[in-house]
């Protein structure tokens, strides 16, 4: 997030777009009702009549895979009646002329029909975000787990800037991220071109630093991304792989393909605290202490560095990751020997400049947002706000396409999948939880109710999901919160597992596959 | 200007204007005692147990409703002030069961602390007692209405704070209930589970279901971030004995408070008996149960070996979203620095 949750109270505007945030992110949910209530005016732009619909002042039902066109239509509108931010976009951005010239083509007309949606409410959603002082964007998979992915986000990052929303304060581009520490597992370097604090591995200044520092002689090539992994190791490029805390065969898409290839690597190792789907493949399995058994930080989604610590001992002869870790660095002949994580952090802060101030003493009195460059500064709440002062918001124009897979005759249905409140990504930990899988038991696939008439089908009724991939047996709930020709399934389940049916085909840039859209038949079981 | 000059308990103080009495007190260090206050929530002044007297202004007025004023002269504690808490006190206690010595709430009830404060050892008014109802058909909390002194906390931030609105007041007046529209149950209700009306209850009325039986003063606390999503809400765990028994929201966090239903109540999965204690290696096509130093030695023996016969590049990793940031560094340091290569990605693309 470029901004933080607690500025949302502060808003003027939410422009919703592709997050199921009562679900997903259930405080930062509350917390839009709060300002809603307050006052703020909410934009609600997903696929299923979420619950943040029922709270919204324009609700746009659109198709999964149409974002683009959504967005470029509402700065069409924008510009149209005059409401981007004109000495803004002179004195801050480059580039206007061009986006201008983009969205001209994309009248609310001609994207109500890309979108399915209505006109009026395209009118009714920009005139709300552009009329409004201060408008925060809130996303999550819904923009970002598609072929053009990247493209969204830039497109998201156009219309921010086109009202003068970066670099203030309560508004901004504010994806949500997903799992507890994504963000801080991308800080700290667990992205194949970058180390800790996105310092590119390719830049000779950098791995200089890390090569003193670490006494080691480090690679400037650019590593594989986890598609790239699957890819070499059906090549035989890759013989050992180590999943530390993953469960791919349930997360990840085309769940044939990754069993294959689990199946086909030399050796494997998998680092857990269950014995997951992933794990059961594994040639070593490591037990891990969970973190309420151990000591660290996690980074959210506000870029807040925030202290775990340990309550209780793990079970049996778990041990910490870290621990686990450096045991095996100290066999393969690195002696350093780290007392506890506040001394990792120590070398983590003098390696990583966003992290640079960042000490276990000072996160025991303060809470810390990144960029904490020094001991002295007190961290960062939104960001942008000198750089955007300098003037150097860019406008990346960017046309719709559409999406990898379409529908045909023999798959007329888009399948775009999600998380709901009760789970959580693979539930190793919520599918242990009594309470949670008595509101939440079994895999199910919403459908529209005339659609499920088309195909003889009833709420209860047990359905075929067919997809190109694979099929699978699941419940079918009728409900009119998904429009025709639309079916949601959860992709939580090992049993009607979602991803089995889910596409591959990744976004080139960020290399993120298209889980939201897939052409599927359902069928009556 | 923008303070006024007041007098509290006899001695003088300069406040800011608007300051509501209460919050004025508390900043000096004044404890007044308050059953229906939050200082998230719009103040109801429903308790009245925070009432003061402020002279020349006639009858008591309640601390969190009333601002500060030019000239005010407020005592916290005199002789009425006390008197008329000891029967509000009365009052509430009269129509309480009095199951400390079962009730799961007991050291963490704020009824409990004020009528042992305030010297109050029974009830005398003899009134018949609320009408007994219990809700326990959601799974992580239960609702005992005998309980409830109706401070209405739980309401209020079911709606302004959780804005799910599945609880509200039915019958106003001697038979009020706190309700689920419709007297439907928890379950059947808009209820999300989030749990936030339990945390705040001050008394045994809303409950959170344990598995396991502790007294309050058995417990020990310890602040952490939630390991589910990444709004990374701070709360404190409480254990016994080793385990995680329970869970409190932070109040002087980003979350301010609230939790989800994951946070709040999805903790049990700690002590699953699934859990991995042991390292396993596959031996003969299955999985046996070894020792760290076999599992650490196949490791590195294969790792040494691999690396020798394909090269660096010949390995890969995936780190954990779901782990800390020293967990990410050390095993990103691994690939790169022992492994010498950049193989180093993780799922949460997905
Ligand atoms: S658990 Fe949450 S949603 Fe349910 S009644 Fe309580 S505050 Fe409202
Ligand atoms: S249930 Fe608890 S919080 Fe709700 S009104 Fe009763 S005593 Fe107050
Ligand atoms: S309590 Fe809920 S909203 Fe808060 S971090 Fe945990 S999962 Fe996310
Ligand atoms: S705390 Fe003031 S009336 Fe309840």
């Amino acid at each position: 997030m470029t901004n933080s949750i607690q500025e949302i109270k502060g808003t003027d505007a939410m422009f919703i777009i592709g997050s199921n945030t009562s679900e997903n992110h259930p405080v930062i949910g509350a917390i839009m009702k709060q300002a809603k209530k307050a006052g703020a005016k909410m934009i609600v732009a997903d696929p299923r009549r979420i619950e943040m619909a029922e709270y919204a002042d324009v609700f746009l039902q659109l198709k999964p895979g149409t974002n683009i066109a959504l967005l470029n239509g509402l700065m069409h509108v924008i510009i149209e009646k005059g409401l981007q931010a004109d000495s803004y976009i002179d004195e801050k951005t480059e580039n206007y002329e061009e986006l201008k010239r983009l969205v001209k083509d994309y009248t609310p007309e001609r994207v109500a029909e890309i979108c399915g949606v209505d006109a009026q409410d395209i009118i009714d959603a920009a005139t709300i975000y552009g009329e409004a002082g201060k408008a925060g964007i809130y996303y999550t998979m819904g923009i970002t787990q598609h072929t053009t992915g990247t493209h969204a986000v830039m497109s998201i990052s156009n219309l921010a800037l086109l009202c003068g929303n970066v670099g203030i304060e309560s508004a901004g581009v504010n994806p949500l991220r997903g799992q507890n520490n994504v963000q801080g597992a991308c800080d700290m370097g667990g992205l194949p071109a970058d180390l800790p604090g996105y310092q590119k591995v390719f830049k000779p200044e950098v791995l200089d630093k890390f090569q003193d520092s670490w006494g080691s002689k480090l690679s400037n090539k650019v590593g594989l991304t986890i598609t790239e992994m699957f890819k070499a190791i059906e090549e035989d490029q890759v013989k050992f792989l180590y999943i530390m805390g993953e469960n791919p065969m349930v997360s990840d898409p085309d769940t044939n393909h990754v069993r294959k290839i689990l199946d086909h690597v030399d050796f494997m190792v998998v680092q857990d605290i269950f014995l997951t789907e992933t794990a059961e493949m594994a040639d070593v399995v490591l037990p891990a202490a969970a973190f309420a058994e151990k000591d660290g930080t996690f980074t959210n989604t506000e870029r807040r560095i925030q202290r775990v610590r340990k309550a209780v001992e793990a079970p049996g002869e778990a041990k910490a990751d870290w621990i686990i870790l450096m045991d095996i660095m100290n066999r393969m002949g690195d002696e350093t020997r780290y007392l506890n994580p506040a001394i990792i952090m120590e070398e983590i802060a003098s390696l990583t400049p966003s992290y640079g101030g960042v000490t276990y003493k000072r996160l025991e009195t303060e809470s810390l947002q990144w960029p904490v460059p020094d001991q002295n500064h007190p961290g960062t709440k939104f960001l942008h706000k000198t750089a955007m002062a300098r003037g150097r918001g860019l406008f990346m124009p960017v046309e719709h396409v559409e999406s990898a897979e379409i529908t045909s005759d023999e798959y007329p249905l888009i399948l775009t999948t999600g998380r709901i409140l009760y789970h959580y990504h693979t539930m190793t930990m919520t599918g242990r939880e009594d309470g949670l899988n008595k509101l939440a038991p079994s895999s199910y696939v919403e459908i529209n109710e005339a659609s499920a008439n088309k195909l003889g089908i009833e709420n209860g009724d047990r359905v075929k999901i067919y997809s190109r991939r694979g099929e699978l047996e699941t419940t079918a709930l009728v409900t009119d919160i998904i429009e025709e020709g639309v079916v949601f399934m959860p992709f939580h389940y090992t049993e009607g597992k979602a991803n089995i049916l889910t596409n591959s085909a990744i976004d080139e840039i960020a290399k993120i596959p298209e889980l939201k859209v897939a052409a599927v038949r359902v069928e009556k079981a | 200007m923008n303070t006024v000059k007041l007098t509290i308990n006899g001695k003088q103080y300069e406040i800011e204007k608007g300051t509501f009495v209460l919050k004025a007190c508390s900043d000096i260090g004044i404890d007044i005692p308050t059953m229906c206050h939050d200082e998230r929530l719009v103040p109801s002044g429903s308790c009245r147990l925070c009432q003061v007297e402020v002279e020349g202004w006639g009858k008591l007025h309640t601390a969190c409703t009333t601002q500060v004023k030019e000239g005010m002269v407020i005592h916290t504690h005199s002789e009425k002030v006390v008197k008329a808490r000891q029967d509000l006190l009365d009052m509430l206690i009269s129509n309480h069961p009095l199951d400390c010595l079962t009730c799961e709430s007991a050291g963490a009830c704020k009824l409990q602390d004020l009528c042992y404060e305030y010297g109050i050892t029974e009830g005398t008014y003899r009134w018949e007692m609320s009408k007994p109802y219990y809700d326990d058909t959601n799974p992580f909390y239960t609702f005992d209405a005998s309980k409830c002194i109706l401070c209405g906390l739980c309401v209020r931030v079911c709606d302004e704070l959780q804005g799910t609105n599945a609880i509200g007041f039915e019958n106003r007046g001697f038979e009020t209930l706190v309700a689920t529209p419709f007297g439907e149950g928890l379950e059947n209700s808009t209820c999300v589970s989030c749990g936030n009306c339990v945390s705040v209850c001050p008394v045994g009325a809303l409950e959170p279901r344990s598995k396991m039986k502790f007294r309050q003063w058995e417990i020990e606390t310890t602040r952490t971030t939630c390991s589910y999503c990444g709004v990374g809400c701070q709360m404190d765990l409480k254990t016994k004995n080793n385990r995680v028994v329970g869970v409190e929201p932070a109040f002087d966090a980003h979350n301010e408070g609230l939790l989800c239903v994951k946070g709040k109540f999805s903790y049990n999965f700690l002590s699953h008996p699934d859990r991995l204690t042991m390292p396993l290696v596959r031996k003969d096509g299955v999985l046996v149960e070894t020792t760290w130093d076999e599992a650490y030695n196949v490791i590195t023996s294969k790792m040494k070996q691999t690396k020798e016969d394909f090269g660096s590049d010949s390995f890969a990793g995936l780190t954990s979203a779901r782990c800390t940031n020293e967990d990410n560094y050390m095993f990103q340091k691994m690939f790169r620095s022992t492994l010498g290569t950049n193989n180093v990605d993780h799922c949460a693309r997905l």
